[in-house]
């Protein structure tokens, strides 16, 4: 569904992307791990046209765009079909729940309140939301306003959602509710790519996984090759850490 | 106090107040709104950064800024006639408020767009909304709801300043007091009596201020977190 070639992203003369390569399929789940600093993030952020990358092609239902040279309809015309959850929510400060969800339904797409309010309702029901309609991000948890954001992107119908890190500004308490969240769109087969430091979630849900570490996909392979043969030294030690991370908690 | 005091006191009050109201205030409501105006498309200008044009409101902003509203209004209104500029007092007032006003509040328009979080912008675009959109439903709101009570203190210093619109003979309520106190000797009398009706001015602002954060408060869904 999702395919992209030789995707390059420098920030003030250094390289974050040094030529990567991935490609999704529908109905996939990529976990995307990795250090800080590894360029998942800018990954993730280049894929939704966040960051303009320097080079670059890009597939996406059989629509080939060039990445750094594609224009404004065409960034607009792909982002019809995707959606984005950011690390800080960014919900609309200004909006209610359903307003940060309908917002784009009626002012981008153009469709009547009625019915955007009616898929809204639908959408925060999913995220076990529907009572918190009426309120403001500033009166929701973050965790809430997690799942309200999740809602926003669900409501557009996209092909793919794009999560950076979605539980990584939540309290620990706050972060299984967000997850199952996601695991249940997995199970209706929503495709997604999922940058996470959650390991285990990545083990449970996703299909596959791309290792990023100094701006190049060391590893993209199905998750259970990824976890129980993993031949890196580098993604080993990785994921040893981890282990070792968790242990000490 | 003397029954002559009391009695100049009570028979120049309306005489000022009507200054006031027919002068003062229109002089100010008319001068801010423009100085809004001049505000909110140097904040945009600085915020979009548009070549060539930014500069140019760095320029405006650098002047204005730095140099006294006396000087300032001393300038347009006496000077600009020997370059053939002749402005009648009252546009000329109006003119030279707007202007100086206008640079003052770009910068807190400018700050308050600013301390609209980045990422609002960016989930903006992610469910297909525009640049304009964004602005317009999401951004401008906020920034709209940080810069009133600032905007509210210039206005409230404006109302004020206007007095100094005396000095090019437009005949405001300070003026109109001087020129009782200038037949009367009863000066302090006379300038306590406008002091007064400049704080009864402030105050129905600073009140109409309350008002008015409340309401934005409302529209904003309580006080507004940075998230």
């Amino acid at each position: 569904m999702l395919e992209v070639k030789g995707l390059r992203k420098s920030f003030g003369g250094s390289e974050i992307l040094k030529g990567v390569d991935l490609s999704i399929g529908k109905g996939d789940v990529l976990a995307v791990l990795g250090p800080s600093g590894g360029g998942k993030t800018t990954l993730l952020r280049c894929l939704n046209f966040l960051e303009r990358a320097d080079a670059g092609t890009m597939t996406f239902l059989d629509r080939t765009m060039d990445m750094p040279g594609s224009g404004k309809k065409d960034i607009a015309a792909y982002r019809r079909h995707t959606a984005f959850v950011f690390q800080s929510f960014n919900l609309f400060a200004n909006k209610t729940a359903l307003q940060n969800v309908t917002e784009g339904l009626i002012v981008a797409r153009k469709m009547a309140r009625a019915e955007a309010e009616a898929r809204a309702m639908a959408a925060l029901e999913r995220v076990g939301l529907a009572d918190k309609r009426d309120a403001y991000p500033s009166q929701l948890s973050g965790g809430q306003q997690q799942r309200v954001a999740i809602a926003r992107a669900v409501a557009g119908e996209p092909d793919i959602i794009f999560f950076d890190e979605p539980t990584s500004a939540l309290d620990p308490e706050l972060i299984g509710g967000v997850l199952d969240v996601i695991r249940a769109l997995a199970e209706d087969g929503m495709t997604m790519i999922v940058v996470t430091h959650e390991v285990n979630f990545a083990r449970n849900v996703s299909t596959r996984v791309l290792f990023m570490d100094g701006g190049k996909a060391l590893a993209e392979e199905p998750t259970a090759a990824f976890f129980q043969e993993q031949k890196l030294e580098r993604i080993q030690s990785f994921l040893r850490s981890l282990d070792r991370k968790e242990g000490e908690l | 106090m003397s029954e002559r005091v009391l009695n100049i006191l009570i028979t120049s009050f309306p005489r000022i107040l009507g200054q006031g109201l027919l002068v003062t205030i229109p002089l100010t409501v008319i001068s801010f709104a423009l100085a809004l105006i001049i505000a909110v498309i140097c904040a945009m200008v600085q915020i979009a950064d548009v070549k060539g044009l930014k500069q140019i409101v760095r320029f405006y902003i650098w002047i204005i800024r730095g140099t006294p509203l006396l000087v300032q209004l001393y300038l347009v209104y006496f000077g600009l006639p020997d370059l053939g500029v002749a402005l009648p007092a009252f546009p000329c007032a109006v003119a030279v408020f707007a202007l100086n006003e206008g640079a003052y509040c770009a910068e807190t328009v400018r700050a308050a767009i600013e301390a609209v979080p980045r990422g609002q912008m960016e989930a903006g675009y992610c469910v297909g909304m525009s640049y304009i959109q964004i602005m317009r439903r999401i951004v401008l709101p906020q920034a709209f709801r940080t810069a009133f009570p600032p905007l509210s203190n210039s206005l409230i210093s404006m109302v004020k300043d206007t007095s100094l619109a005396a000095n090019i003979t437009v005949t405001e309520m300070f003026m109109t007091t001087q020129r009782v106190a200038g037949r009367t000797y009863e000066h302090l009398a006379l300038y306590a009596e406008v002091a007064l009706i400049y704080l009864i001015f402030c105050t129905v602002i600073t009140w109409l201020q309350r008002l008015g954060e409340k309401k934005l408060n409302a529209m904003n869904g309580g006080n507004v977190i940075r998230a």
